[in-house]
């Protein structure tokens, strides 16, 4: 088997789960210059709705197509996480958005413990499995495999991110949010409603993070309270890495971060003669990006921005 | 310092806050020693929290890995004062055949020391950085941190991995180890009593330095820098050395507290210093009042001890939810409310500094 194969499609994989979260991150800071601690939990959320969602359909529609169920799941737990994320902006962020610049980031990790416990309360703190919907025998692609899963992540990632950049470039809203993000204050004079324009930026953050989601549970198989810190705080480290609160940087940062980590983990072991095994592999992303961000202290696609006073 | 910190009318004189701070373990004792544990471990945060307020108080600099300063004492004084490294590798244990075993005059400096030079391994490449990229580095620095020690214990056994160092040595003051329950004659002090102690007496010491650090030449050019780090540079601040100097001094409290902790403990583990804790201790400062001494204490206390209280609380609210709920979610959803609630209701913390200037009479009427 080709290892470098192999590792680049995984990584293709995971980094566009990535992408896909590192895009609510950017967006939110575009908008507000606020890390949203919670975004990892929405992502959690969404997969958690999404897995009660299967359970219930399944024994409901027995011959439906896996696929259909997936999809349904998807969409229902799109509009629960995005309902959620609206009113967690409503609740903890707005009130604070003149407040000193630490507060709403404390708000925003108050509300990533309280998803957690709340979803523990709801769903139990064990962990639970993700059903199976798509065919798991993996396709052969020269020397390497990629399962029907893997497949699924990558189509559904470009469709949203088509989606996404249509909507950001070509639609009253996505200007609205381009404007909001130069010059809140000037948008306003313009006639923008900046009110609007975050939450709706917001909501397509919860979307995004419900697909990203719903596949990361279906590709390992397992759901937790605990599942969203991860992908959080990785994605959290794309968006960073290509420069934050640009649209296109995340979904750089996004496929860099998974590529690096994979190719990373399958050789890393290989290169230091067994010194470092792949446990090492989370702290190669971070090394990755001091490395980077010393370099170019605004990200790879990042622009020097003034200070704000 | 009286005019620096709690002035008269916050809540009231120095003096009486100290006594009842010596007071409250023998009252907290006689309830069991569990109580007078609380108060060490929210002194230890104090301690963790008046660090990290010269960091992102003071300078302005957003630190969220600062929990690996602690890891860096809390593992140092576990490698010098446990048999981990007698046992491990044959030449110390030749060089040292009673084993290492460090006194606290020698651990304090060199906790304090050396976690200043992994403050200045941080700050010296992230010196250009701001603002958020900032919080994302020093988060990784802590994550690297903490893999580390998971990991360290192949190929050479140095920290032992997920295992932890256990068997670590009390500290000893002045000959007397703390582990020993001290009998005064009229009153027992058991061992948590004497750390809490030793506790308070490196927080009084630290609160001094800040408060004199606060004020001096360096304390004010960190505030500049927080301010307007143009402007600063521009009134011929080496921004540079200050935020490095930041990055060092907030750290060295970090590696003090963390050598108590150990000794404190008798054992250190990975576990210890997620990125969790990172995150509350920057949460004690923000919500306490961000770079103002009275106000980081409270918050420190408040989100150290409260959960710990909440544990005792907890147990009734339970059984009114039928058990459904157990104790360590009710803590933890009662603790996140408090998060949100306290900065939604006080955006500048508990107890903010009092602004000069402006809105002089609502601040110093509003005082909780």
């Amino acid at each position: 088997m080709d290892v470098l194969l192999q590792q680049t499609i995984n990584g293709l994989v995971l980094g566009s789960m990535y992408a896909l979260v590192a895009l609510g991150y950017t967006m939110v800071y575009g908008i507000i210059n606020l890390i949203n601690f919670a975004h990892g939990e929405v992502l959690m959320i969404g997969a958690l709705c999404s897995w009660s969602v299967i359970g219930w359909l399944q024994p409901l529609l027995p011959n439906t197509p896996g696929w259909v169920i997936l999809l349904i799941s998807m969409v229902v737990a799109s509009a629960a996480a995005a309902a959620l994320n609206f009113a967690i902006e409503k609740i903890a962020y707005r009130p604070l958005r003149h407040a000193p610049k630490l507060a709403p980031l404390i708000t925003a990790i108050g509300m990533s413990i309280l998803l957690q416990t709340l979803a523990m309360i709801v769903w139990k703190p064990n962990y639970k499995s993700f059903p199976t919907l798509l065919p798991s025998t993996p396709i052969a692609l020269g020397e390497a495999v990629i399962t029907p899963t893997q497949i699924m992540i990558l189509a559904v990632t470009a469709m949203a991110l088509a989606v996404l950049s249509w909507l950001v470039n070509a639609t009253q809203l996505g200007r609205a949010m381009r404007a909001t993000a130069e010059n809140p204050r000037v948008a306003s004079l313009m006639g923008v409603k900046p009110d609007t324009v975050i939450s709706a930026t917001f909501i397509i953050g919860a979307v995004l993070a419900t697909i990203a989601g719903v596949m990361w549970a279906s590709n390992y198989g397992t759901v937790q309270h605990a599942m969203g810190f991860l992908p959080g705080l990785k994605a959290f480290t794309a968006a960073v890495f290509g420069g934050i609160g640009n649209l296109a940087g995340a979904v750089v940062g996004g496929l860099l971060l998974g590529l690096i980590e994979s190719i990373g983990s399958g050789y890393l072991g290989e290169l230091t003669g067994g010194v470092l095994g792949s446990h090492y592999t989370d702290i190669l992303a971070f090394i990755v990006l001091i490395v980077v961000l010393t370099l170019r202290p605004s990200g790879l696609l990042g622009e020097r921005v003034a200070d704000r006073a | 310092m009286t005019h620096t910190f709690l002035s008269k009318r916050g809540l009231g004189q120095p003096w009486l806050i100290f006594v009842l701070a010596l007071a409250l373990p023998l009252v907290l004792q006689s309830f069991g020693n569990a109580w007078v544990r609380i108060a060490d471990m929210s002194l230890l945060y104090v301690l963790l929290a008046l660090g990290l307020n010269i960091v992102v108080g003071y300078a302005g600099l957003l630190d969220l890995g600062y929990v690996a300063f602690f890891a860096v004492g809390a593992y140092l004084f576990g490698l010098m004062a446990s048999p981990h490294l007698t046992e491990t590798f044959p030449l110390i244990a030749s060089l040292f055949p009673d084993g290492l075993h460090m006194s606290l005059w020698m651990v304090l400096p060199l906790a304090a020391g050396l976690a200043g030079l992994f403050g200045l391994m941080l700050g010296a490449p992230t010196l250009k950085l701001r603002g958020d990229y900032l919080a994302i580095v020093t988060l990784g620095f802590g994550e690297i941190i903490r893999v580390f020690l998971n990991n360290l214990d192949y190929p050479v056994n140095i920290t032992n991995g997920p295992k932890g160092l256990g068997q670590i040595d009390a500290v000893t003051v002045f000959g007397y180890p703390l582990s020993r329950r001290l009998d005064l004659g009229f009153i027992e002090l058991p061992s948590v009593t004497l750390y809490y102690y030793l506790f308070l007496a490196l927080v009084v010491v630290s609160v001094v330095l800040c408060a004199r650090l606060e004020h001096s030449r360096i304390g004010r050019a960190w505030m500049a820098i927080r301010e307007d780090e143009i402007a600063a540079k521009a009134m011929g601040l080496n921004t540079r050395n200050l935020k490095l100097m930041a990055f060092g001094m907030g750290a060295s409290f970090g590696g003090v507290s963390g050598a108590m902790f150990a000794s404190f403990q008798g054992f250190v583990s990975p576990e210890s210093f997620s990125l969790m804790e990172s995150v509350m201790i920057v949460a004690m400062v923000v919500l306490g009042g961000l770079g103002h001494l009275p106000g980081v204490i409270l918050g420190a206390v408040l989100l150290a001890a409260l959960p710990e209280a909440l544990r005792y609380l907890a147990g009734p609210l339970q059984e009114m939810s039928g058990g459904r709920l157990d104790a360590a979610i009710l803590r933890q959803l009662l603790i996140a409310l408090a998060m949100i609630t306290i900065m939604l209701w006080r955006p500048r913390g508990l107890w903010p500094t009092p602004e000069h200037g402006k809105n002089l009479p609502t601040v110093g009427g509003g005082q909780a």
